[in-house]
């Protein structure tokens, strides 16, 4: 059959799954999808803040002088910013008794006010006494306020000007940091919409396969041009997907954001190369994985035969996707460039590149390469489609299922 | 067959299933413009067969021509086919259904769209078109896509089990459209396990039980296999005139039944008469397609098609 055709005949099949998809109530919820997790991002950051506030550790009782406590609470108030990835200890103040051992004592085994360790001593002789280990949360900050108090009681106020602040709108190091999230948030936002992807191309297929009406098309057209046209019916209901989170996303970013969009890191290559990369990367991307799922697809005839297939490759990808994300913020490391060379990780390295590095040429050296993977892969999944969709070919017999000889 | 080109042609066609032979060695030929019936119970091999031959699976070892072309896909456009596992898409719309199958075929979509919706007039089911399949009933939807079968006004018709999930009334209505294609010159191949729509449709025949075509030819040729059958009461009990019968000959109910001997009917009457047999009642009844395909395909095969009772069920 003449190439011209199997592409008509792809379109045809292209344009009814895409029509078929973009108009149905189902679509609605893909472009919800990434609401959801979202919405359960912010709902588990809520719950984790909720959780931390019932479930902070028991403090620290303090036997010292009334002055001391005030001199370790006032180092603690000063420490509290630096310590914003841990809680900070609670400190309670206790009056010295006269059998400061016993008082001790007392207070570890007190149930009614459970503490999580006892500290004596005043800031001339500290002594802590508790759950505690030499190195520990607790035993590392009370170090530290112990540390600070006795630096204030030395030099309870320092003259001098206050901080000057100069602001500037970049600088190296900001633009550095913020390229990498935008190279990290990039590939991430790639790897999800692929895998997602791929998975709803497979369970499409599965679904045909099952209604029957892959015979009908089986029989009309080469099953080259159904494999093409259901993989580029999904790319273009996912560009269509991408163009309508994008709108959404910067016009959420304008509404919620001063300055919106413009306050967005810009990546090296600039805006309008990066979201054409962007793009590009994915369409490469969804089609050297949508096209190694659809090959798979082709094997089972089952959903729970496409999920053992399927599993294997999902992890496959998470691994080239570590691959990928181990180069971000070096993109001249060896690992960064072998993420890149290496076909299925190279849409993922790139991109990132693309978010930290301002050439274009090792973009456009990138897309020959990923192009001519592309075409090799469809090929491949292709012929595997083709013998295994209707048990066509010298055997029906899946590969696993198959003996060796 | 006479001179008439051939529209479809398979050369002793095998396909291996993981070890398991579904078709061992299947010819057919099927003359332009013919109703060819390929006959044989469920699991003969009767789809894979027409699958290979409409190039959706490739064989295992023989070959096939398909409108002149080696590799049946090539001439796709002028094929309509009907598999035996209706595949419709449940959200479609019928008329959209019929006009996407002849955009397959190579109908522009637009000119699809027109057609499918004369063809639903015609049918008389104009309603339907805007109906997405799902809330259309079995016998509908098997009329929908029968209707995108023909859409792209195909050369050659391939219908696999079509009467199959129809009621009398609507195999009526395929009969004559199966007839109304075949006089517009549409060569129409259809796989059966019912032999009366064989014996009243078809010009041609193959029958295949077990994965292998135990006969291929003309109806006629296929009845020519028996000899025709002597239904015979006489007045006298017995007498010499009995030697003129062959030795299978049985009296059931009164009657004598056999197969009338290859000397024709003239020896047989001449010796009933001299022989003062007293004829009451006399008929020779030529064996129908029924009877054909039992000796042909085999008591066996024709229980599996429901044709002849199982032993236990005579009994």
């Amino acid at each position: 059959m003449r190439l011209p055709e199997t592409f008509r005949a792809a379109f045809v099949i292209a344009r009814r799954d895409f029509t078929a998809t973009v108009f149905s109530k189902t679509f609605l919820f893909f472009l919800l999808g990434p609401l959801f997790p979202l919405l359960l991002g912010v709902g588990m950051v809520g719950i984790g803040a909720q959780v931390d506030r019932n479930a902070k550790a028991p403090p620290v009782a303090v036997i010292s002088s009334t002055e001391d406590f005030e001199l370790l609470e006032a180092a603690r108030e000063r420490l509290s910013p630096l310590t914003s990835t841990e809680p900070l200890i609670e400190l309670r103040y206790e009056a010295p008794e006269e059998d400061v051992a016993a008082q001790r004592n007392r207070l570890l085994s007190d149930n009614e006010r459970p503490v999580f360790g006892v500290l004596d001593g005043g800031l001339s002789a500290p002594h802590l006494t508790g759950a505690v280990t030499r190195g520990g949360r607790t035993a590392r900050q009370i170090g530290l306020f112990i540390d600070e108090a006795r630096q204030i009681e030395v030099r309870p106020t320092v003259s001098g000007p206050p901080l000057r602040l100069t602001a500037t709108t970049s600088t190296s190091g900001l633009e550095a940091f913020t390229r990498s999230m935008t190279a990290r948030v990039g590939q991430t936002l790639l790897f999800v919409l692929t895998i997602l992807l791929a998975g709803m191309l497979l369970s499409q297929l599965i679904e045909e396969k099952s209604s029957k009406v892959i015979e009908v098309l089986a029989a009309a057209v080469p099953v080259d041009a159904i494999f093409l046209g259901k993989l580029f019916a999904m790319l273009g209901m996912s560009l269509v997907g991408i163009g309508v989170w994008a709108m959404l996303g910067a016009t959420v970013l304008n509404l919620l954001r001063e300055g919106g969009l413009a306050t967005l890191a810009t990546p090296a290559v600039g805006w309008p190369a990066f979201l054409i990369l962007v793009l590009v990367y994915f369409s490469m991307s969804y089609l050297l994985i949508g096209a190694t799922f659809l090959g798979i697809g082709a094997q089972a005839s089952t959903v729970r035969e496409v999920q053992t297939l399927s599993m294997p490759v999902t992890m496959g990808q998470v691994v080239l996707f570590g691959f990928a994300a181990v180069g971000v913020g070096r993109p001249m490391s060896t690992e960064a460039i072998a993420a890149a060379i290496f076909p299925l990780s190279s849409p993922f390295a790139m991109i990132a590149r693309a978010a930290e590095h301002s050439a274009l040429w090792p973009h456009l050296l990138a897309l020959l390469w990923q192009g001519l993977w592309v075409a090799l892969i469809l090929k491949m999944a292709s012929a595997v489609f083709r013998r295994s969709v209707l048990k066509s070919g010298k055997s029906g017999r899946r590969w696993w299922q198959r003996k060796t000889a | 067959m006479g001179e008439r080109a051939i529209a479809a042609e398979a050369r002793d066609l095998t396909k291996d299933f993981d070890g398991k032979m579904a078709v061992d060695g299947v010819s057919l030929s099927v003359p332009e413009g013919s109703i060819t019936g390929i006959l044989g119970p469920n699991g003969a091999g009767k789809t894979t067969s027409i699958r290979m031959l409409l190039g959706i699976i490739d064989p295992t070892s023989g070959s096939r021509t398909l409108l002149g072309h080696d590799r049946p896909l090539e001439v796709a456009r002028q094929v309509g086919y009907l598999p035996e596992e209706r595949g419709l898409y449940p959200s479609m719309p019928a008329a959209e259904a019929i006009a996407f199958m002849g955009a397959l075929r190579g109908l522009p979509i637009r000119e699809g769209r027109r057609r499918a919706l004369q063809l639903l007039k015609d049918a008389g089911h104009e309603d339907w078109a805007k109906k997405p399949i799902r809330t259309l009933s079995k016998g509908m939807a098997q009329t929908v896509q029968l209707l995108g079968t023909i859409i792209h006004e195909p050369r050659l018709i391939v219908l696999d089990e079509p009467f199959a999930g129809l009621d009398a009334l609507n195999q009526q209505k395929l009969e004559q459209l199966i007839r109304d294609q075949s006089a517009a010159g549409v060569t129409v191949i259809f796989s059966t396990h019912v032999i009366a729509h064989a014996e009243r449709l078809c010009e041609r025949i193959a029958i295949i039980a077990e994965g292998r075509a135990v006969f291929e030819g003309d109806v006629d040729e296929a009845r020519g296999k028996l000899r025709p059958i002597v239904h015979l009461r006489t007045r006298s009990e017995s007498g010499p005139w009995q030697s003129a019968f062959p030795p299978s000959a049985k009296k059931v109910a009164g009657e004598w039944r056999f197969e009338l001997p290859e000397s024709g009917p003239e020896p047989l009457l001449k010796a009933l008469i001299d022989g003062g047999a007293g004829i009451e009642t006399l008929s020779i009844e030529r064996p129908g397609l029924h009877d054909a395909f039992i000796a042909i395909a085999g008591e066996a095969a024709a229980r599996e098609m429901g044709h002849v009772p199982a032993p236990e069920e005579a009994a």
